[in-house]
């Protein structure tokens, strides 16, 4: 979640990545060169990926060269379907993408979107979390969902943009709760920064986003983190997933790579062999751990159907908020 | 730790030979970036952030927050010489500053750009290193509700640079709404006037219809007028240096920019544009020749100049407390605490207290090499208003174009930019005000969306914005704007009157 709009930050630059200072190839050269595609400004999350990859695969010697290209705009809707029409049958060809760019695509009802391009494989994801400010009078997940019971409106929760992954999260929870998400009093904000200083002042009641959003101020002991929205509990932290607590639901904020229309089944096997050898290299590790990211690697057709499964959930989840 | 240990632990840091280096390199960027339009700090920081593989935190974020001041500084430059903002947080520093340069005063307009960001800069920097968390915990204390108050003082006070006719200053006004309002709705996530085209789901960039009523617009004009052989832009008068008149009527504006940028940046909705606008009202009303505002008042430059340095610094102090990135630029820099494994918050200043204080003892440094960065620079700046005219301009819309296609790699904002222009011209041509367009945009949507979250938060309930105790406070204020001057002068008249 970065702003909302495109500011400078939707900015787009072909520029080729940073001379890394990395000795001789180690390791089995795989392709001459990547093409990555963007389809957001650089510095977020999507060209953090991408450039994360670039960081792994030149150090390992797996690629002798990469070119980016970045194009922001609308949840990777704008970037999309230039790279579908300009990148056809480029077998050298990624493109970073995730769960954002799902809803993007049925929120906008873009004619082009994610289930044009073929999936390689899902890298990392992000599990959501439920903070409420320190010195609320809601303690614990029970409070909380016995507020969201009797009256959800009554409880402001922030998060970033209508429609958004976090958005999405607490219908699912009100949803698993027996209240029509539409009931909610869901507060977008264009931005972890404003979010956290509404939730921090105690502008809205609770707040809802990726934990990197709130990690900080959780451990500062500023906010509370009552649930997050994960398979599993956060590395390193004790806080209850939604499951256990009893509430069916799991969201999370996953990113991968995928690669453009009309390659065949070679070709997108050749890109995700590469794939599969970032992911085992010591650096890819490496960048896990002080990023912070959890790894989520899913590789081709599981990968594809875990895409389609994702897809149909969020329609629907959009349909009961009214925005599909 | 004692603050002032710290901080000479920082100046340690800064002023090795390495980090000098970096401080300048940063500035030097940062200047020429500020210098084009449409290229702002953000797209700079963003692009060299793959150097954060390469070199250690302190050298990078030395670097960075050299950007992000340099830019501040040259993007006066072109507003000044040439009408074209550089940054947003430009655009009011060409109302005054372009007519001053017209007037052959373009040496005094940049001086006093330089030196007012120089000592607001120099004055937020000090903020910064005593009052950071004071100031951070008051911020938080505002809410949406009081975000829509504050907009509210700041709409009243803008519609003080409406221009001689309200009537056309309202038009222009709304032209700028409607522009701002284009895009997926933050609130709803439904597209609003995109009609359908995925370039618009953004919105409309600022800088591009900036850059267009502003420099596109100017050239047609000039254009279209030539063949009556007119050239307006008179060439440079007397002394490039401030008199000693300049001086007196520049140092309270500098602090009074000051006083109002800080704050601005750092609050989480305050960015830098809006202190400008309030600045240039504030200086407009304290002025003791008003008649002078829109023919080149110096004050229009030094106040609005100080205000966009000071909020940069202020900026950076919710960043390093409490990691709320509150512009743009301080967001790219945070991921790039990210990805050196750092979360800026309220625990950075324990965990990295040598990186923070390195940072913070930089920006001095930095304030001080812009100033002599800028300063002989300015005899080499206007020498570019000795260019004859057709070539200065088609030099500027090759610039523009460039610089705004360059952000975005997209044809529309183009097409959008000379469509602006085109309507600029007109507006231009019968005399209409270009800054309510400007500011109308940048203004309007952060109401709304500030309106509208607040009335999410109070489930409808419409009187939050008077209950809130700040929020009425402001909207106290900006009632005491709008009727306080005619009701004192009625006052005044009815006294005269009883006297009589």
């Amino acid at each position: 979640m970065t702003m909302s709009r495109r500011h400078a930050l939707a900015a787009a630059a072909l520029i080729p990545g940073a001379a890394l200072v990395g000795g001789p190839a180690r390791a089995q050269q795989r392709f001459d060169s990547i093409f990555m595609f963007v389809p957001a400004g650089p510095g977020g999350g999507w060209d953090g990926t991408g450039r994360a990859i670039e960081q792994a695969a030149r150090q390992a010697g797996l690629v002798g060269s990469f070119q980016f290209e970045n194009v922001g705009g609308a949840g990777g809707m704008v970037g999309l379907p230039r790279f579908v029409n300009q990148r056809r049958n480029q077998a050298n060809a990624l493109m970073v993408g995730g769960s954002v760019m799902v809803g993007a695509g049925i929120t906008n009802k873009s004619p082009v979107t994610i289930a044009n391009v073929q999936p390689v494989a899902r890298l990392t994801e992000e599990a959501g979390v439920v903070v409420v400010p320190a010195n609320s009078e809601v303690k614990s997940w029970t409070d909380l969902a016995a507020k969201f019971r009797s009256n959800p409106g009554a409880v402001p929760v922030g998060g970033g943009s209508a429609g958004g992954t976090d958005h999405i999260a607490l219908g699912l929870i009100l949803k698993a709760l027996g209240r029509n998400p539409r009931e909610a009093s869901y507060v977008a904000f264009a931005g972890g920064g404003p979010a956290n200083a509404a939730i921090l002042g105690g502008q809205v009641g609770a707040g809802i986003s990726g934990y990197s959003e709130f990690s900080e101020q959780v451990k500062a002991g500023r906010m509370r983190a009552l649930a997050t929205t994960g398979e599993k509990r956060i590395a390193g932290t004790d806080i209850p997933t939604l499951k256990e607590l009893g509430i069916n639901v799991t969201a999370a904020n996953w990113r991968g790579v995928f690669c453009p229309p009309g390659l065949n089944g070679q070709q997108r096997q050749a890109l995700i062999d590469l794939m599969t050898a970032i992911h085992a290299t010591p650096q890819w590790k490496e960048i896990l751990t002080t990023r912070a990211w959890d790894d989520a690697f899913l590789t081709g057709d599981a990968f594809g159907a875990y895409l389609k499964q994702d897809i149909a959930a969020t329609e629907e989840v959009l349909k009961d908020l009214g925005l599909a | 730790m004692d603050t002032l240990a710290a901080l000479a632990g920082g100046f340690a840091t800064a002023l090795t030979p390495t980090h000098l280096l970096f401080a300048f390199v940063g500035c030097f960027l940062g200047t020429a970036v500020g210098v084009l339009p449409g290229i702002g700090p953000a797209l700079t920081v963003a692009l060299l952030l793959p150097i954060t593989f390469q070199v250690p935190a302190t050298s990078a974020f030395i670097l960075f927050a050299g950007v992000y001041y340099g830019a501040m500084y040259g993007g006066s430059t072109t507003s000044i010489l040439l009408n074209t903002p550089g940054e947003s947080a430009t655009i009011i520093t060409a109302l005054e500053g372009h007519r001053m340069a017209r007037a052959g005063r373009a040496g005094p307009a940049l001086a006093t750009a330089a030196i007012g960001s120089f000592v607001a800069g120099t004055i937020a920097t000090l903020a910064l290193t005593f009052a950071a968390p004071v100031v951070v915990e008051l911020a938080l204390k505002l809410g949406p509700a009081e975000y829509f108050s504050l907009m509210v003082v700041a709409f009243v006070a803008v519609s003080a640079v409406l221009g001689a006719s309200a009537l056309r200053g309202l038009a222009c006004l709304f032209l700028g709404l409607l522009l701002g309002i284009v895009g997926v709705d933050l609130q709803t996530g439904q597209p609003r006037f995109t009609f359908g085209m995925i370039e618009f789901l953004d919105g409309i960039e600022v800088t591009i219809v900036a850059v267009g009523l502003f420099a596109v617009a100017e050239t047609l004009h000039l254009a279209t007028r030539r063949k009556h052989g007119e050239d307006e832009i008179l060439p440079v008068q007397g002394s490039l240096w401030l008199s000693k008149s300049d001086w007196a009527r520049s140092w309270k504006p500098w602090l009074r920019g000051a006083c109002i940028g800080f704050p601005f940046g750092a609050i989480p909705a305050g960015g830098s544009e809006l202190p400008t606008f309030l600045s240039y009202y504030m200086e407009r009303k304290l002025s003791k020749n008003p008649g002078e505002f829109g023919h080149g008042a110096i004050e229009g430059v030094a106040g609005p100049e100080a205000a966009n340095n000071a909020s940069a610094a202020g900026v950076l102090m919710p960043m390093l407390t409490l990691g709320l990135p509150t512009s743009v630029t301080a967001a790219i820099m945070l991921s790039a605490f990210q990805s050196y494994g750092i979360q800026p918050g309220p625990m950075l200043f324990v965990t990295q207290g040598d990186l923070v204080w390195g940072l913070i003892a930089s920006l001095y440094v930095g304030n001080v090499m812009l100033l002599i960065l800028n300063l002989p620079l300015v005899g080499l700046w206007v020498k570019i208003l000795k260019i004859p005219t057709p070539q200065l301009y088609a030099g500027i819309l090759v610039f523009a174009t460039i610089g705004s296609y360059g952000v975005s790699n997209s044809v529309i904002d183009l097409l959008v930019m000379y469509g602006v222009g085109i309507v600029g011209l007109f507006m231009k041509r019968y005399d209409f005000p270009v800054a309510p367009a400007v500011i109308g945009m940048i203004l309007g949507p952060l109401a709304e969306q500030a309106f509208r979250q607040a009335l999410t938060i109070s489930q409808g309930d419409v009187t939050t914005f008077i209950t809130r105790p700040i929020s009425a406070s402001f909207l106290v204020v900006a009632l005491l704007l709008a009727f306080g001057p005619k009701l004192w002068s009625a006052w005044v008249a009815t006294q005269q009157r009883a006297r009589a």
